[in-house]
């Protein structure tokens, strides 16, 4: 392209994946062959599935750590690990159940399907987006690179100080976690910014900010979540390693320093992380309901500002962590109160989802299964956790297994059942199979079962005094049944994840072709061919309505079903010279401006494994080798910021 | 009538191990001021919790299995055809949730204010100091000569409110014995204040709670609450004078400990004044050593002393080097002191 057109019209036409257009879509759109269209692309579905599948054999690993654990507290005295072995685990375990896995697969799903979702044809930043994942790949290796050598972090996810400190912990093993969390929160940053930058300004035309699924809200108020939350943490795991290796006395009391500071930073940080990694997994849930409920969610409105104010609300409770920390009474008072308050949104969204099953006609699938179970098991984690906002009585519960119990309700039922449902309901969208419906259903009720054989029984070992993070305990304290039955458990239910993934590869081979729209479900992904094709949407669609794909089926009298005013998804904005999709406004969705978006590119790699050397650097204290890789990094951005003819952008003309 | 059903359904949950007796860190049963009013709040909302989940349990099922017009049954319309609707369930379900959680959070405030400060000034201080992996125990008396260290056995009087001072002297700890009170994080640096009062004489076992290290699963604690003579005469033992050591044996004993153990050990009036581990004056007078470890005989204290770190991996007890005459002789001279 040598001229730079200034003014533009879309094109409005009619256009399938068969058209002359779509032709010139995916040339412009495709990835490069072999090996280096791999680590160059920037294509959201591709980044997304890279997502899912590095956070899922997250969650193998930190399963099996799991597994672990659970052998050795299966009986009072054992020594299958050490003390030092089970430290490492135990905190390995958290790190990547948290950081590895929770967050990381709902960016996967997001990442996936929200320009699908919005009617685009990519985030916002693709480059960004890739530059997200590679880090997070990168990071995640980085938190393993000591655990390998017998020498990870070993203090607990939350790392309180002063066993941080060099003085009791000597060994790499808290700079790994330190760097490694500083590296981390680069990916999570850059991820939020490209969601909330791609809500606001890349949805299609029509898709006013009330039409928005509800999964969309959720990772929204998620990434605004993380961008004021992360900072905490990174500043908090940069002095501490500032306190380890540059002499300072951040969190030295002998030197003025406070170890309560590092407790304020971490769970500023902490408690809302808690609802980024579940508030998008309810999105999950509310979206695939109306589905399989034959209905509209109830409650849509509701449903959207429950997921805000819950976020809101969560910046306001970290203290609750924090009851039995000698805090003044009138101030655990108010944010034991606070934390009693997130009830009220939980449960506008628990009510909403039991009208919409309760006035709807369920379809028993796979997916539906896991919606519908994990209602009951947000609910059990929702009641202990009211149970421990009560202060005095937290001072009994935290840090017991009731605690272990209530996290993992939360973690578990709110996250990871919503997302292998999620996978059941997408997984036809993003492979062209469906999986499996007869072994799915086995691995619902093994997972289910053994869930709660697993979880339930820690509560009662809450209640008989049994602290967590503890290797072994005598016998004598009443502890020994009911851990056997949590282990019993938890194989069973780790059994269960083992059929879900046998299901997966079995369904990858010989899962039987699915068409479009196999749920016949109302939202725009399902518009596309399934897989869909790699430019998205051979026009963008016009929206409508809430539900753009039910319009036919719904209420003849409903303002959307006018003929004038009906989604589109067969004509629409062309957008077929290279790699475009359309710019609109926030609130109504305007088209505003036709977006030029990059092609696939080297520098997101480039950067992330520059970042990382650097993060090496200070690991192995080589200036050097940091110095090195932080010049590596700028030039890696003057590259990737280069100017290029081709991302030239001017507002289409309304003539 | 459905809350009773419910604390029994919760007795039930937990009978597999809910002999009292066989459960000294259970606080489902609790003994004191300070704490029964919390356990009573707890029970509470373990009840309100269980049935909130048996009636969102109960609406799940109904939904799920609700005989549906067959009519509706074809696969193509939609159960419902317009956007909207079924609010009601969310204004009368988190109308009766918002209700049910201010009563919560009221009951919530007055217990908090009940079990902050004690019915009357505690009349006894223990100051607390948590090391990785015990608790060193300090009696202040009115007069210096009655004040006296101890380690990870408390003593009180019944029936009176005793306050303490929880200092670190390294990382984070949490002061637990959950029959008695709740938690209090012992943090480097501050000084955190907690009281309770027990009611019913007996000892109770307490553990730290706060992930402070690899044996952070051998820190327990014990109190024994006793009658006002009792713990009148414990103190008056505690502050006696240990006796001198009256065999050879014995005296070698004391030797091999002024040697070996005096760095880190005390004993008061024998001219040993190590601080790092727990003091031993009157060391049979406890009924476990390394911090609720190991039962207090001769034949654990031996196999302690000749290789801590086998009992308790990770320990700052180092091995000591000494041959079997002199692990005996140091044996037998600390069990005289009673």
């Amino acid at each position: 392209m040598t001229t730079v057109e200034s003014d533009r019209a879309p094109i409005i036409a009619t256009a399938n994946d068969q058209s002359m257009s779509s032709a010139a879509l995916l040339r412009s759109w495709e990835a490069k062959p072999g090996i280096g269209g791999w680590l160059s692309t920037v294509d959201h579905k591709q980044i997304g599935i890279r997502y899912v599948v590095t956070a899922f054999l997250f969650l193998i690993v930190g399963g099996l750590e799991a597994l672990t654990m659970r052998l050795q507290l299966a009986r009072p005295n054992q020594t299958l690990l050490t003390p030092e072995q089970y430290s490492q685990i135990f905190t390995m375990h958290g790190i990547t159940m948290i950081f590895l896995y929770a967050l990381p697969v709902l960016s996967g799903f997001s990442n996936y399907l929200w320009p699908l979702l919005l009617g685009s044809r990519d985030m916002a930043f693709p480059r960004l987006n890739a530059l997200s994942y590679w880090v997070y790949l990168f990071a995640g290796i980085f938190l393993y690179s000591s655990f390998v050598f017998g020498k990870g972090p070993d203090n607990g996810w939350f790392n309180y100080v002063p066993y941080a400190s060099l003085t009791y912990s000597p060994g790499p093993n808290i700079d790994v976690y330190a760097l490694g969390m500083v590296l981390y929160g680069i990916s999570t940053t850059v991820g939020s910014i490209n969601f909330i930058v791609t809500l606001v300004h890349t949805r299609a035309p029509g898709m006013s900010i009330n039409r928005v699924p509800i999964l969309v809200w959720g990772t929204l108020t998620a990434s605004v979540g993380n961008l004021l939350a992360v900072p905490a943490v990174s500043l908090a795991f940069f002095m501490l390693w500032m306190d380890r290796q540059v002499g300072t006395h951040f969190f030295d009391s002998s030197a003025g320093g406070q170890p309560m500071l590092w407790q304020h930073l971490f769970w500023m940080f902490g408690h809302p992380w808690v609802y980024a990694i579940v508030l998008p997994a309810m999105g999950i849930v509310s979206d695939g309901l109306p589905t399989f409920c034959r209905r509209p969610l109830v409650g849509y409105t509701a449903v959207a500002l429950a997921t805000v104010t819950t976020m809101v609300l969560g910046f306001g409770v970290w203290v609750h962590h924090m009851f039995a920390s000698g805090l003044p009474i009138l101030s655990l008072s108010f944010f034991g109160a606070a934390s009693m308050a997130i009830v009220v949104p939980s449960s506008v969204a628990v009510f909403a989802w039991l009208a919409t099953i309760w006035t709807g006609r369920p379809v028993f699938t796979t997916a539906f299964l896991y919606f519908a179970g994990f209602i009951l098991l947000f609910v059990i984690g929702g009641v202990s956790g009211f149970m421990t906002a009560a202060v005095p009585v937290d001072w009994q519960l935290t840090r017991t297994y009731f605690v272990v119990a209530h996290l993992h309700y939360v973690i578990i039922g709110i996250n990871v059942f919503p997302v292998i449902g999620g996978v059941y309901y997408w997984f036809p969208k993003v492979t062209g199979r469906l999986m499996k419906e007869g072994l799915g259903k086995w691995s619902f009720w093994v997972m289910f079962l053994g869930f709660n054989v697993a979880f339930f029984p820690m509560h009662i070992l809450g209640f008989l005094g049994m602290p967590r993070q503890i290797y072994t305990y005598s016998d004598g304290l009443g502890w020994g049944t009911p851990n056997l039955i949590v282990t019993i458990g938890a194989f069973v239910f780790g059994g269960g994840i083992l059929l879900f993934f046998i299901n997966v590869i079995l369904s990858l081979k010989h899962g039987a072709p699915s068409p479009p729209n196999p749920w016949d479900a109302a939202s725009l992904e399902w518009s596309t061919a399934s897989p869909p094709p790699v430019y998205n949407f051979a026009v963008i669609p016009i929206v409508a309505s809430r539900y753009p794909l039910w319009e036919d089926k719904m209420n003849e009298d409903d303002g959307a079903s006018h003929d004038s005013n009906r989604s589109s998804v067969a004509a629409g904005m062309l957008l077929d010279q290279g790699r475009e999709t359309i710019g609109t406004t926030l609130l109504d969705a305007e088209p505003d401006v036709i977006l030029r978006m990059p092609g696939d590119s080297y520098s997101p790699l480039l950067a992330a494994l520059a970042m990382t050397a650097a993060f090496v650097g200070l690991l192995l204290h080589s200036y050097l080798v940091f110095g090195i890789a932080f010049l590596l990094t700028l030039l890696t951005s003057v590259l990737w910021l280069w100017p290029q003819l081709s991302l030239y952008q001017r507002e289409p003309s309304h003539e | 009538m459905r809350p009773r059903i419910a604390m029994l359904c919760c007795g039930l949950l937990a009978a597999p191990a809910a002999t009292w007796a066989e459960t000294p860190m259970s606080y489902q049963r609790t003994f004191g001021p300070a704490v029964d009013p919390v356990t009573r709040l707890a029970w509470g909302l373990g009840t309100v919790s269980l049935v909130v989940i048996v009636v969102i349990g109960v609406l799940l099922l109904g939904s799920l299995l609700r005989r549906r017009d067959a009519a509706d049954g074809d696969s193509g319309q939609l159960a419902v055809r317009h956007d909207g609707g079924g609010m009601a369930w969310i204004y009368v379900g988190s109308g009766i949730s918002l209700v049910v959680l201010t009563g919560c959070m009221v009951w919530t405030l007055i217990v908090t204010a009940a079990v902050a400060r004690p019915p009357s000034p505690p009349l006894l201080t223990v100051q607390v100091t948590a090391s990785q992996w015990w608790w060193g125990l300090r009696y202040q008396g009115a007069q210096p000569d009655r004040t006296f260290t101890t380690a990870n056995e408390i003593h009180i009087p019944v029936g009176q409110p005793i306050r303490f001072e929880l200092a670190s002297a390294d990382v984070v700890h949490s002061f637990w014995i959950p029959q008695l009170a709740g938690k209090m994080d012992v943090i480097p640096g501050q000084t955190n204040v907690l009281w309770l009062q027990a009611n019913k004489p007996g000892t109770y076992r307490g553990q730290c709670a706060a992930y402070c290290g690899v044996q952070h699963a051998h820190m327990a604690i014990f109190l024994v609450a006793e009658s006002a003579q009792d713990f009148a005469a414990w103190q008056n033992h505690q502050l006696a004078e240990t006796p001198m050591p009256v065999s050879d044996s014995d005296r070698r004993g004391e030797e091999v400990f002024q040697g070996h153990c005096a760095v880190c050990h005390t004993i008061r009036g024998t001219g040993s004044a190590g601080h790092v581990g727990p003091d031993l004056t009157h060391l049979m007078t406890r009924g476990t050593i390394a911090a609720g470890l190991l039962p207090n005989t001769p034949g654990t204290l031996a196999a302690w002393i000749a290789n801590p770190g086998s009992l308790k991996p990770g320990t700052h007890m180092p091995a000591q080097v000494l041959s079997g005459s002199e692990l005996k002789a140091v044996t037998s001279y600390l069990t005289t002191l009673n």
